[in-house]
């Protein structure tokens, strides 16, 4: 079974710092990493090629120093990674991308059938969870998104079957592969990268692949590829800040709770 | 090379520096580019409000770049002149309005979720809304139901104001499925070409629009939280937080119709009710056949344990890091307890263990309104913000008297969670009568 995962370089969001004074966001210095979620996504590739067979070719878009990230996906066990790069995606948005990835995809499948393409279920940068069903409907495969478990897959009969995660319940629901499936983290909890995994990661030489090694139709590239484009950027509107009470803390409480009930804030029937 | 900086262009707002992966941007009296920092990824040239940044060789800022050598190997020219296997030539683009056909699409359409009959909130939400566009635009509001025996479902939509509704009953429409409805829509979009189509962000939503978008090869901005017109263009303009919220980013759909947009459900006011309003159905008939079908629904599992409503508590006591243990989240469950409301959490706290994922609040997890929203302990990072701003009156309570939590607070507190917090439950237990 080949199992093509695809991967986004994000900044960590948990290192992202606010500047005060420009109320921007600090990046100077910030880490990039695999998006949390794709992680769980190629976890989720190497766990089915451990128990169906198989090979695990993990891409991703972006700039050359995402040959990082590509190294530490092989390091966490997958088979061959390959690098979308080139000055003519920069700008992209979600369908553009969507656009690249799946040609990207196509290549891949002519040399080897790709049965089951894996994404993230968002990104935690973006989170549009555009890139995935875009993918999916570029390529004509059924998509199965916000994946929680996958039950089976039958090798036989081409298909799989996975739960879905709604907002109140669990969707059972069956495939035929190819197919391409979003997850959500709670689908697997991420093994350690093995000593032999490790080291093939670090001396992996990524494939890079530019707008010539893809059969792309120029115009949908970039940002001239991407309808929606950006009209104008304005910091969030301030709230006014409001009331601080003071006060010893037993004071201060009493006041409080007498403001939230004498304004009818708090029902007091 | 690095992008550069047209400076008579640049009014140095500042909006590149934070879209940089890579920190190569500063700007003091216009945008600088640290040369040893950038990798020309563009990103900064989208963000970029005035047009005043561009890859290098381009005429205009925002162009496409001109053709250039690329830094791969041999083998990408060896490629470039292979000719191209037939079957991955790209298909003629079907549906895709180029600017001359811009005018022939009106209208606005809110998709209108169900699931075993029952109407998604979310689905009114943006039925006030979609009233407002399409009044400043002077066109029909219309309501888009796809299901199976759902035609008794049109009377309650009307009631929220649309002018039409468009009805498509088939059997295999029943349980919700991409390829089915996404068929059905672009289908629906192709013959009647509404200039607007908004869904809401459920996971429904989320799986539907993407596809519906990239058949129709139009734009989609997701997660919008202030929809308006710009009547001078007559475009949608589609507000969204961008880059974790900490600056709004103001999306323009202006080649591609139907310019189309996700909200989450409690973003938007939920728009009066008004009984007695009638208009025309129009029921379409799509040709849809089960065999043709590459998924099949097996069955819906009710999730075990207690479902968290976060979505429609009235009152949701949050806690955040600064509740400081395990044993001290006791008490933030007891004053919700006591108030009659529900938990809600900071990613802090779950991801310290304290609370189920499902109890998280912002960006990551749900987007809450309630009447009441008491923080205790949470600093109030831009990514929880967004998921809780627009609550009715917000309580502060933390350590630090500069946390961010008390710019969006109504009233503020300074002071330890685990201190003040058995002294509000006292409080409260004394002063409510009512036993909840």
């Amino acid at each position: 079974m080949h199992l093509a995962v695809c991967l986004k370089q994000v900044p960590d969001a948990t290192e992202v710092k606010i500047d005060p004074k420009t109320n921007t966001l600090v990046r100077e210095g910030v880490p990039a990493i695999i998006n949390p979620y794709d992680l769980h996504a190629l976890e989720e590739a190497v766990a089915l090629k451990e128990k169906y067979g198989g090979k695990v070719t993990v891409i991703t878009m972006g700039p050359p120093m995402a040959v990082e990230s590509l190294k530490k996906a092989v390091s966490y066990g997958a088979d061959e990674a390959i690098l979308l790069s080139d000055r003519a995606f920069a700008g992209s948005d979600t369908l553009a991308t969507s656009y690249i990835l799946a040609q990207a995809i196509k290549k891949v499948n002519e040399k080897e059938q790709v049965d089951i393409i894996l994404c993230g279920k968002q990104a935690i940068d973006g989170d549009t969870a555009q890139v995935g069903p875009g993918i999916a409907a570029r390529l004509g495969v059924p998509q199965l998104t916000f994946v929680m478990k996958v039950d089976a897959v039958d090798q036989e009969t081409g298909e799989i079957q996975v739960q879905r995660k709604l907002e109140a319940v669990r969707e059972v629901v069956r495939a035929k592969l190819p197919t391409l499936l979003t997850v959500e983290k709670s689908i697997n909890t991420i093994r350690y990268a093995s000593l032999p995994n490790l080291i093939r990661g670090a001396g992996y030489e990524v494939k890079v692949w530019g707008k010539g090694d893809l059969d792309l139709d120029e115009t949908q590239l970039g940002l001239k590829g991407s309808p929606t484009k950006v009209s104008r950027i304005f910091a969030p509107p301030q709230r006014p800040g409001g009331e601080v009470i003071e006060g010893p803390p037993e004071v201060a409480v009493k006041n409080l709770v007498d403001k939230l009930i004498t304004r009818d804030i708090i029902a007091n029937c | 090379m690095t992008v550069e900086v047209i400076k008579g262009n640049c009014i140095a707002c500042g909006a590149c520096v934070g879209t940089c992966p890579a920190g190569a941007l500063t700007v003091e009296d216009a945008a600088e580019v640290g040369a040893d920092k950038c990798t020309l990824c563009g990103e900064c040239i989208k963000a970029c409000p005035v047009n005043a940044l561009r890859l290098p060789g381009d005429g205009v800022g925002g162009g496409g770049p001109e053709p250039e050598k690329t830094e791969l190997g041999p083998e990408a020219h060896l490629d470039k002149a292979k000719k191209r296997p037939e079957y991955l030539t790209p298909k003629p683009d079907r549906g895709v309005a180029v600017q001359g056909d811009l005018v022939d699409y009106k209208g606005v359409w809110v998709f209108i979720e169900q699931m075993e009959n029952h109407i998604a909130p979310v689905s009114w939400e943006l039925l006030g809304e979609g009233r407002k566009l399409a009044d400043k635009l002077g066109v029909e509001l219309a309501g888009v139901l796809l299901g199976e025996g759902i035609g008794g479902l049109t009377e309650e939509i009307f009631a929220y104001g649309v002018d039409k509704v468009y009805l498509v009953d088939n059997p295999v429409l029943k349980q919700y499925r991409t390829q089915s409805y996404s068929k059905v829509l672009v289908e629906l979009v192709n013959k009647y070409k509404p200039e607007i189509f908004l869904m809401g962000a459920t996971t429904l939503g989320r799986d539907l629009s993407g596809t519906v978008a990239t058949e129709l090869k139009t734009g989609l901005t997701a997660d919008c939280t202030v929809l308006d017109i710009n009547m001078e263009k007559r475009l949608l303009d589609q507000t969204r937080p961008a880059f974790g919220g900490n600056i709004m980013a103001t999306i323009w759909c202006d080649n591609r119709r139907p310019q189309m947009a996700t909200v989450r459900p409690r973003v938007m006011d939920m728009p009066a009710r008004e009984t007695g309003r009638r208009g025309p159905v129009i029921a379409e008939q799509v040709d849809l056949k089960e065999e043709e079908m590459a998924t099949k629904v097996v069955e819906y599992i009710k999730e075990k344990g207690t479902a968290v409503y976060l979505d429609k508590a009235e009152i949701i006591v949050a806690g955040g890091k600064g509740v400081g243990s395990k044993k001290n989240w006791a008490l933030i469950e007891e004053l919700a307890g006591v108030l009659g409301g529900t938990v809600g959490a900071s990613r802090a706290a779950v991801e310290a263990g304290w609370v189920p994922l499902a109890h998280q609040v912002g960006q990551t997890g749900q987007t809450v309104r309630p009447k009441v929203y008491i923080a205790v302990g949470i600093s109030g990072a831009i990514q929880h913000l967004v998921g809780m701003q627009t609550s009715d009156t917000i309580v502060a309570l933390n350590n630090d008297r500069e946390a961010p939590i008390f710019r969006a607070a109504t009233y503020g507190m300074v002071g330890e969670a685990a201190k003040v917090l058995p002294l509000l439950i006292e409080q409260f237990r004394r002063r409510l009568n009512c036993k909840v």
